[in-house]
């Protein structure tokens, strides 16, 4: 089984300031007052706010926070997002999404879950480092073929790795193209696959 | 295969057609753009050793030799999906633009839905809806395997859908691939019989009714509904759009397919239908060997 839990100390994610959520109080009420500073209500989606400066629920992460975490661990250049929105549905779980809809929503789902932030170091899913990580320049490790068979089958591999420790994207060429796995989790020297168990396969 | 023998009128070939529906089905995939080109994809099956022949029809279909499509990694990557060849017909019928509002009123399990997406670059809004809440983690699963980020996926009958969850008040287009009594899917599901009835037929026309006529009534003026079921049965065909073009205000309107079809039916043992059902399609097992599938394209009153 991977371990989700991120490593527990040596810290490589410079994540404190996204996370703490310090209570910005809300700019001023356009806001309804059932969301002027509300908990998350879990069952449906809300959009992010601009900025920490334009948010309307304590502790919920902005959109400037989303993409510049995905800049700064992965190199992803924030235009990347310029036409996407992103929600929160769930504590802590973020939906990047190209369509149109109102916030707040109540949907069985919304573009695609991208992110989880509830945990102290964020954690993006094998689905959208798949359709997005091509995109990244930092913080990927690539496997060869037999590498890349095992890490989709869900078993760990000792491998070394002199870049950050914690979440990675894992790729492998096929085809003469990167291609980006999923999400894994380097620590001690061993590449933990965390692709979840409906993706894994034998190949 | 009893309750075909009422189609011996209406098919031409009848006994290659019973043949055909003998015969197991191939194995096909549809290349997904969101993720890759058809040469990506050629490249990627090349890479796992599984030979494939392209559809002569549409280069975005690719015919496997192989039992389990989704064990390559051309699956993996959502590079392919697997979908039965004509299945693919009823989104390029529709023909979604980049940007539009689009209703998938009966989604799962999301092989249509993200052929949606795919066809409007994953840009504007796939409202994706299945009324069984089990089969929504199933289109949840292949919307975001496949990379789909134009789509929201809502639990709701079809039949009195409300888009007061949304900010606009109507869709561009609309697909209702209706839930039915799946005659043209005997090739992959030899049980698709068993249970066959009149009675059950009949019923789940009057399913289809009402989910066609909440389509074209969700759909803006000038805008295109296509109605699809994998079934021969014209009392869920063309019965069903001869009902809603009575009821509501539109029309059946023609396409191009370039797959080997019959018209829709006019009449039907004692039925008539309107005129205009010849412009549907009738695809048979035995014309491009693949299962069966009906195709109506209508407009909706400018």
């Amino acid at each position: 089984m991977p371990d989700d839990d991120p490593p527990a100390d040596d810290d490589p994610i410079a994540d404190g300031e996204r996370t703490a959520g310090d209570g910005d109080p809300a700019p001023d009420c356009e806001a309804t007052s059932d969301d002027a500073l509300a908990e998350n209500v879990g069952e449906r989606f809300a959009r992010l706010p601009r900025t920490r400066a334009d948010r309307t629920v304590a502790g919920r992460v902005s959109r400037a926070d989303v993409v510049e975490y995905f800049d700064e661990r992965f190199g992803i250049p924030p235009e990347t997002f310029d036409s996407y929105t992103f929600w929160e549905k769930g504590a802590g779980k973020i939906w990047v999404y190209a369509g149109e809809a109102p916030s707040p929503i109540e949907v069985e789902s919304l573009g695609m879950l991208c992110l989880r932030t509830r945990q102290e170091h964020w954690k993006p899913t094998t689905d959208f480092v798949q359709r997005f990580g091509g995109r990244a320049t930092e913080c990927v490790i690539d496997l060869d073929e037999d590498g890349a068979a095992r890490f989709v089958a869900g078993d760990d591999q000792e491998l070394d790795w002199d870049g950050d420790w914690g979440y990675l994207i894992a790729a492998h060429t096929l085809a003469g193209e990167r291609e980006p796995l999923g999400v894994g989790l380097y620590v001690y020297g061993e590449l933990r696959s965390l692709i979840p168990k409906g993706r894994r396969r034998h190949l | 295969m009893e309750p075909f023998e009422r189609y011996r009128p209406i098919v031409d070939d009848f006994e290659a057609f019973l043949a055909a529906c003998e015969r197991p089905l191939g194995t096909a995939v549809r290349v997904n753009a969101i993720k890759a080109t058809a040469a990506q994809a050629m490249a990627a099956l090349e890479a796992d050793g599984v030979a494939y022949e392209q559809a002569d029809w549409h280069s975005r279909v690719l015919r496997l030799e192989t039992d389990s499509p989704g064990s390559t990694w051309a699956s993996y990557h959502g590079f392919t999906h697997g979908q039965e060849e004509v299945s693919v017909v009823p989104p390029l019928v529709l023909d979604p633009e980049p940007g539009e509002r689009v209703w998938d009123a009966c989604a799962a399990p999301g092989g249509k839905a993200t052929q949606l997406a795919a066809l409007m670059n994953d840009r504007g809004t796939v409202v994706a809806n299945d009324n069984n809440l089990g089969r929504l983690s199933a289109l949840r699963f292949n919307a975001e395997r496949l990379g789909a980020t134009s789509l929201a996926v809502t639990n709701d009958d079809a039949r009195n859908y409300s888009l007061a969850s949304f900010e606009f008040d109507a869709f561009d287009r609309a697909l209702v691939d209706a839930p039915c009594s799946c005659e043209g899917t005997i090739r992959k599901n030899p049980d698709a019989l068993d249970e066959w009835n009149l009675g059950h037929v009949r019923s789940i026309a009057g399913v289809q009714k009402g989910i066609l006529r909440r389509a074209v009534q969700a759909t803006r003026p000038g805008g295109t509904v296509v109605y699809s079921t994998c079934t021969f049965a014209p009392e869920e065909n063309e019965a069903v759009v001869d009902h809603v073009l009575d009821v509501e205000d539109c029309a059946v309107v023609p396409f191009d397919l370039s797959l080997e079809h019959d018209p829709g039916l006019t009449e039907w043992n004692d039925e008539s239908y309107d005129g205009s059902l010849s412009k549907a399609a009738r695809i048979y097992p035995h014309q491009n060997d693949t299962g069966g599938f009906f195709v109506a394209k209508l407009e909706v009153a400018a």
